[in-house]
């Protein structure tokens, strides 16, 4: 326990992990949860970045720099898949008057 | 022996035209239309005479051969199948491609007048085109499945043509049904080839004549191989050049536009099954002559049951399909008594005035506006005289009238017919050998009748249409006219031709009346085509007797034009109808052709409707429609039924199903995984402790071991689930197991505590 204190003066590797497991699963538990698609939108982009964090975890703790290639390349991503989300978001809003997940059960049986 | 030459060219530009005018002749004039199509004929013309020029001029050997290696040893391979394709000219097919090409030339000039008023001119001229690349194929393969393409090519060119008129039913069935009985006679052939490819492995001309021992072992029902072969060929044949019992679609196929009657049905397709014949003769030639018999008996019956249809029908192309297939009878005894050359001979003379009688007939049909019923005509002579006097010089062929083509030709398969003697068997019977002797002169008989009922109906043909008095309606006479040049330049150079080809085939006895240098070419033909065929040695009959045939063969002819004379020279004489009245059964049978039609309905065709009116409505109606439509989406249903209610539309739920089940795929390959691989048990026997690890559920490489069997710290590796160990003293050991994931790195561990005695 002592150990884990003292390490917590340091900010290592696993600090980062574990910032990114709880964004994780912040992020998975907001699509779960939320009905709001502008919040699952934005618990997606949680999830994201999550993964981001531990990949630059990961980069700078074995001094490699693809990692950091590949988390831009995800915010690139990240940032298509937000402005096609939100424009979807919008459309549904013009047409539905609310962005409620609920009731956008069109295609099903 | 051989040499090259790019005889693929005589192929290519037929074809070529017949590609430019089906894609683009709709956007083309008609005149755009002809040029190429005649242009693309007669440059094939002008190759073939050139190559047949090289043939015969340069320094080969009488058997020699132009050959065009297309695609050597590459075109079909399957399994032990290869095949070659090539094409060849020897003095066997040059005669054809010279008549192919040549005439085929003449009637696309003829067309070109005759279709003038046709909307789909481009379409016809594409097809004519197809079919002469078509039978250049056939003409020029070098071997049986260059052929076979070209066979089929002029199958299809036929069946397009037939029914070109298609808007009408009448045409389009007689296309069918042409199809569809060269396809019975098609199937034999293929089966002929494949027996042929597995008796000797190969199908080239030019290799069969040296595997004629392999022929001559049995194969079935103790017959040779080279029978079966040669019978499945002429099955054929039997098919494609309209005989007994496959000849039902020719008089049919009248439904086709004229040019095409005297190009396909008349003067070129329908005689490939000679040819075949004569290509193939080696098979033909094999003792004991059961397959020449076969042939020949079978060309002399059609030669004789055709003739006596054609004498009393009206329509004007009838006449002359009943014709056709009674010639093509002839053409079959020649080359099914081993007379190839007088049989060939037939087949060259026959392109001339049969194509010429077509175009003739044509020619009247299109004055009188289309009608084809000789009882309407009469009296045209003096309105189209170009037609009604080239008409008369084929007749005169036709009916082997001295010093016409048909005479020397018709006289060379009549002599060919009396002096062929076929061979036995060594064990067949006295009896069977006696009267076998017989059959050669039963043969000739044949045709001799057949030869006076085609000069009756050749001449009560001519002379009900060109004498008498015009019997067609006022309107239809006041229309009557000569043909455009187009249509009467190749009549006149068919006429011609109808004249002077006979000469090159002049019996041997007649030449010898004539100074060596004439006499040379008198027996031209004959003598070029001896290398390619075997002649035949027929048992020299004395010169009396060969002087007294022709006679006979004269007179009888005279008679059949004298009688045809007496009966309808200007018009239909009160006599012709008494006789109709008198023989009336007789005559109802020929009238309605021995009703072999309604036969082949009643025994084919109408069982085959009530099987498949059976299949229809039993297997179609009642299984598929009612039973397995039913029952197909009656399971699915079912399924769908309960699956569907996962898919209610509910995003977040399909999310949960997806990081659920990608959390289980994580869990199994990462923990489960080893977890599992170091599960076991252990077996001990005596100081032998083998260890079974996973379980029976981990595959042996998936995951590394590391056992460690004394507590030592001393580590075994392994990629193995199952490990043993010798223990060197007893006691009790704990063993140590790590299991790594060599994916994901994962670890686990277990520990086994064994006693050993």
């Amino acid at each position: 326990m002592q150990q884990f204190w003292q390490n917590l003066s340091v900010i290592s590797t696993e600090h980062f992990l574990i910032l990114g497991v709880v964004l994780f699963a912040i992020g998975v538990f907001g699509v779960f949860l939320r009905r709001n698609a502008l919040i699952t939108l934005m618990s997606i982009e949680l999830i994201l970045n999550a993964a981001n964090l531990t990949l630059l975890a990961f980069a700078r703790a074995q001094q490699d720099m693809r990692g950091q290639a590949l988390a831009l390349l995800v915010i690139a991503v990240a940032a298509a898949e937000a402005a096609i989300g939100l424009a979807i978001v919008v459309g549904v809003f013009r047409n539905r008057h609310n962005t409620n997940l609920d009731d956008l059960t069109l295609l099903r049986y | 022996m051989t040499e090259n030459f790019p005889l693929y060219l005589i192929i290519v530009l037929p074809l070529l035209g017949a590609a430019l005018n089906l894609l683009f002749g709709r956007r083309m004039g008609n005149s755009a239309v002809s040029l190429i199509a005649c242009g693309a004929v007669a440059s094939a013309a002008l190759v073939a005479t050139k190559a047949v020029y090289s043939l015969a001029t340069h320094d080969l050997p009488p058997n020699g051969m132009l050959i065009d290696q297309l695609m050597a040893g590459d075109w079909i391979i399957a399994g032990d199948l290869k095949l070659a394709a090539g094409l060849m000219l020897d003095h066997l097919n040059s005669v054809l491609v010279l008549i192919v090409t040549w005439v085929a030339l003449l009637i696309h000039l003829y067309a070109t007048g005759y279709m003038e008023h046709e909307p789909d001119y481009a379409r016809f001229f594409g097809y004519l085109n197809l079919f002469t690349g078509a039978m250049l194929i056939l003409v020029l393969g070098d071997s049986l499945p260059v052929t076979f393409v070209g066979w089929e090519g002029v199958g299809l060119a036929s069946y397009l043509l037939i029914g070109f008129w298609h808007q009408e039913d009448k045409n389009a069935s007689a296309g069918r049904k042409a199809f569809i009985v060269n396809r019975v006679g098609d199937f034999g052939f293929l089966l002929g080839l494949c027996i042929l490819y597995t008796v000797i492995g190969t199908l080239k001309y030019s290799e069969i004549g040296s595997h004629l021992f392999e022929l001559r072992l049995p194969f079935w029902l103790n017959w040779p191989a080279g029978y079966w072969v040669a019978i499945l060929l002429f099955v054929g044949c039997m098919g494609k050049s309209a005989q007994i019992p496959l000849y039902v679609w020719l008089p049919d196929a009248m439904a086709g536009p004229t040019p095409v009657s005297a190009l396909i049905h008349a003067a070129t397709m329908v005689t490939a099954g000679v040819y075949v014949v004569a290509r193939t003769h080696f098979l033909f030639d094999m003792t004991p002559a059961a397959a020449q018999m076969t042939v020949a008996g079978i060309g002399a019956v059609t030669a004789l049951f055709a003739a006596t249809i054609g004498i009393v029908q009206r329509d004007f192309k009838k006449v002359l399909a009943y014709s056709t297939v009674s010639q093509l009878g002839f053409m079959f005894v020649g080359v099914g008594t081993g007379a190839y050359s007088a049989g060939m001979f037939h087949l060259m003379t026959h392109a001339f005035f049969k194509a010429g009688l077509f175009l003739g007939a044509g020619s009247v049909m299109h004055a009188m506006g289309g009608e084809g019923d000789i009882t309407k005509m009469g009296g045209l002579g003096k309105h189209m005289p170009i037609t009604r006097w080239t008409f008369f010089i084929y007749c005169l062929a036709i009916a082997g009238i001295f010093p016409f083509a048909g005479f020397f030709s018709k006289d060379a398969i009549l002599a060919g017919a009396f002096a062929s003697r076929f061979t036995m068997a060594e064990n067949a019977p006295h009896w069977a050998k006696s009267l076998i002797d017989l059959y050669p002169y039963v043969l000739w008989g044949m045709l001799v009748l057949a030869a006076a009922c085609t000069a009756f109906y050749m001449w009560r043909l001519y002379f009900m249409v060109f004498t008498g008095k015009f019997r067609g309606t006022h309107e239809q006479e006041h229309h009557l006219h000569e043909s455009p040049a187009e249509m009467t330049v190749p009549l006149i150079v068919l006429a011609v031709g109808s004249v002077l080809a006979g000469f090159i085939g002049v019996p041997e006895i007649m030449a010898h009346a004539f100074p060596e240098s004439v006499a040379h070419t008198l027996t031209f033909f004959t003598d070029w085509l001896s290398p390619a065929v075997v002649p035949m040695s027929p048992e020299p009959h004395s010169h009396s007797v060969e002087w007294g045939l022709m006679a006979l063969a004269l007179g009888v002819s005279a008679a059949g034009i004298g009688l045809a004379a007496k009966l309808y020279r200007g018009g239909i004489s009160q006599t012709a109808v008494d006789m109709k009245e008198k023989f009336s059964s007789l005559y109802r049978l020929l009238w309605n052709k021995y009703w072999v039609d309604e036969l082949y309905d009643l025994i084919i065709v109408r069982p085959l409707k009530v099987l498949s009116r059976v299949l229809w409505q039993a297997v179609d109606v009642v299984m598929i429609d009612g039973g397995l439509t039913k029952v197909g989406p009656a399971v699915v249903g079912f399924f769908g039924s309960v699956t569907r209610r996962i898919q209610n539309g509910d995003v977040q739920r399909y999310l949960i199903f997806v990081v659920v089940g990608a959390a289980s795929v994580l869990f199994f390959s990462t923990w489960w995984l080893p977890h599992k691989g170091t599960m076991g048990k252990t077996t001990v026997e005596k100081r032998r402790v083998t260890l079974d690890l996973g379980e029976g559920k981990v595959k042996a490489g998936r995951l590394r071991f590391r056992v460690d069997w004394e507590g030592k710290g001393e580590w075994e590796q392994s990629g193995f689930t199952t490990l043993f160990h010798d223990y060197p003293n007893s006691g009790t050991y704990n063993i140590r197991v790590e299991a790594q994931d060599s994916q994901w790195g994962f670890t686990s561990s277990n520990s086994f505590p064994v006693k050993v005695e």
